[in-house]
């Protein structure tokens, strides 16, 4: 029983990660109907900006945390403006191979300047405490804390703040909202912020639960969210922090009763699935088709 | 369009060339190596635009059936024939490898009938995933240490034939009844489905034409490297497809093989850049995506690929519709 909770809690902190990547995904997509391919590596990018303010400027967690995720949201609102505006009339595809393109430059340029994998240092004391058999960090406690807080933040700003209203009707509908007195196009740059803020935020965390950073993390890892915005029906906030806690149980639970090596086999052979049975996501919507 | 015959002559020429390039070793190996590769890349090329380009899907996990077809390939040169005549059963494998490849692709159509777009992306990206795992944990082909053990078989005479069947069966395909539907289906398929196109059959031929193709690439890339494993298939392999897809321009045969060929020429020129090349390199995707957001040759064709029945009708459908609008 304590094993099951324990990996519960690996569940949970895993999940966490990959629900905040995840809520970039399905906010961009809501707007845009575009799939942010570089999203997973501005996740990559967060871990690299926590490295770099915990190493060369020496920061605590909090200075470093904010660092990374102001230092992300522009990055993100500047290819938004640079690489995908352009394309906002372009076939879907290009914005979507445009953004391909723009996730193996940030590996690249990344790679270029540090070849090498690098350790974060830790930036806390990390005390374990033992409840019911079950052994908990600090780390793990702040992550799930942090990560549930920016959801319900997230959660609050989407759907009680003007800014969140003018997001939803964009989403609902784009020739007659501009008419309406929206301003569309900073709506949108502050779509890109709030959701590579939250991947900044997610790759703080990532760094310091998994101190080893290599510029190809954010690959898998974002793949990965983006199947969890999938599983919860993409275009959908709440679909995205289900299916990312879901994709992370499933991983842990796996890993824990089967040998790891099918870890990737069970869990994607299940997202087939869940596709076939609901192939709109848990929480998604299906279009109707006009004819 | 070349007549039958003059295309099969040329072909003859291009192919005597070849082999004569390979036996007496007129061009020395390093560009005889990234003219293979070119090859190899233009057929996996045309084969994903079937399915990205003229169908329309989103399929981003063309390096799994490559993957099936690499191993299904070197599991039969390597334990199967016996090493004297593997040679000559090089083809067989190949092909074999193809219809391994062509069954797991029947398999992958079965979802898509359902979902479309982004959703069928994700279905073939696990695809790939679980290829790849699968073969990471199946221990008798080396698990994750990879396969190894191939003779080099694949010289550029056979590149040569796969790379022009693939072209040659994808344009007829295209052109054929079949065709019309595949295309009709990326227009619209609700409309397709009531003017009485199959659009189930339709979508499992072209999945399996596309996926064979891919596994047979994947065989004579096993045949060219003589070692695969499964991170060679992984979704990078998946992407840089892509890439040189939607580079040469969807829905087009002349594009295939442009975006293969820069893709991969471009890649070894920009070689001594060392690691900058891959920041230089989706530069030039992103600025290309800027000012030709359809590729190069985005649903435009050379007039070499269209047969001429098909250019007369259009030519006749064209007059008909100066006529029809000066009497209007």
């Amino acid at each position: 029983m304590s094993y099951f909770l324990q990996q519960g809690l690996n569940a949970l902190q895993l999940g966490s990660i990959y629900a905040l990547i995840a809520l970039g995904y399905t906010m961009v997509y809501g707007i845009l109907t575009m799939i942010n391919f570089a999203h997973g590596d501005l996740f990559m990018v967060g871990a690299f900006f926590c490295f770099l303010a915990a190493t060369y400027l020496g920061f605590p967690f909090v200075p470093a945390l904010l660092i990374s995720i102001l230092g992300v949201a522009v990055l993100g609102v500047l290819i938004e403006q640079l690489a995908y505006k352009p394309l906002r009339r372009a076939p879907r595809v290009s914005a979507i191979i445009t953004a391909l393109g723009v996730g193996i430059f940030l590996e690249s340029f990344t790679l270029a300047l540090t070849p090498y994998p690098q350790h974060v240092p830790a930036l806390m004391t990390n005390k374990t405490y033992e409840w019911l058999g079950v052994s908990i960090s600090t780390l793990q406690i702040l992550i799930i804390a942090l990560s549930l807080g920016l959801m319900f933040l997230l959660d609050f700003i989407v759907r009680r703040t003007m800014v969140g209203v003018a997001m939803r009707a964009i989403s609902w509908d784009k020739t007659i909202v501009p008419l309406m007195g929206v301003p569309v196009n900073l709506i949108i740059s502050v779509t890109f912020a709030l959701g590579a803020g939250l991947g900044g935020a997610a790759g703080t965390m990532y760094a310091l639960a998994y101190p080893v950073i290599d510029p190809y993390i954010g690959v898998m890892v974002g793949w990965k969210a983006f199947i969890s915005a999938v599983i919860g029906g993409i275009g959908n906030i709440r679909g995205a922090m289900l299916g990312g806690f879901i994709l992370g149980g499933v991983e842990i639970f796996v890993a824990a009763f089967l040998p790891s090596t099918y870890r990737d086999f069970v869990a994607f052979a299940l997202l087939l699935i869940l596709l076939i049975l609901r192939p709109h996501g848990i929480l998604g919507k299906p279009h109707a088709q006009k004819i | 369009m070349m007549t039958g015959s003059s295309f099969f002559l040329s072909a003859l020429a291009g192919l005597l060339a070849c082999c004569i390039i390979q036996r007496y070793k007129l061009i020395n190996p390093y560009i005889l190596m990234v003219m293979m590769y070119v090859g190899i890349n233009i057929i996996l090329t045309a084969s994903l635009n079937l399915i990205n380009g003229y169908m329309g899907e989103f399929s981003v996990g063309h390096a799994g059936f490559m993957a099936v077809g690499a191993y299904v390939s070197s599991i039969l040169t390597v334990r199967v024939f016996s090493a004297q005549y593997a040679q000559w059963f090089f083809p067989l494998a190949l092909i074999a490898g193809g219809m391994g490849a062509g069954l797991v692709g029947m398999i992958v159509a079965i979802p898509s009938f359902k979902t479309r777009g982004d959703y069928l992306a994700i279905v073939t990206l696990a695809f790939n995933m679980i290829v790849k795992s699968a073969i990471e944990n199946i221990d008798a082909i080396g698990g994750p240490r990879g396969f190894l053990g191939m003779h080099r078989l694949t010289t550029l005479p056979w590149i040569f034939i796969w790379t022009v069947l693939t072209l040659w069966i994808i344009r007829n395909f295209i052109y054929s009844n079949y065709g019309r539907g595949v295309l009709s289906i990326r227009e619209d398929e609700v409309a397709s489905e009531l003017m009485g196109v199959h659009t189930r059959r339709v979508k499992v031929l072209t999945f399996v034409i596309s996926s064979f193709f891919a596994g047979v690439a994947g065989g004579l890339f096993a045949h060219l490297l003589q070692f695969i494993n499964p991170n060679s298939f992984n979704i990078l392999k998946s992407t840089d497809i892509l890439i040189m897809v939607y580079l040469g321009g969807v829905g087009s045969i002349i594009g295939s093989i442009l975006g293969a060929t820069i893709f991969t020429v471009l890649l070894e020129i920009l070689r001594p850049l060392q690691v900058w090349r891959m920041v230089i390199m989706p530069l030039v995707l992103i600025f290309l995506m800027l000012f030709r957001p359809r590729g190069i040759m985005g649903l435009r064709e050379l007039r070499l690929f269209v047969p001429e029945q098909y250019r007369k009708a259009v030519a006749r459908w064209r007059l008909k519709r100066k006529k029809y609008d000066a009497v209007s």
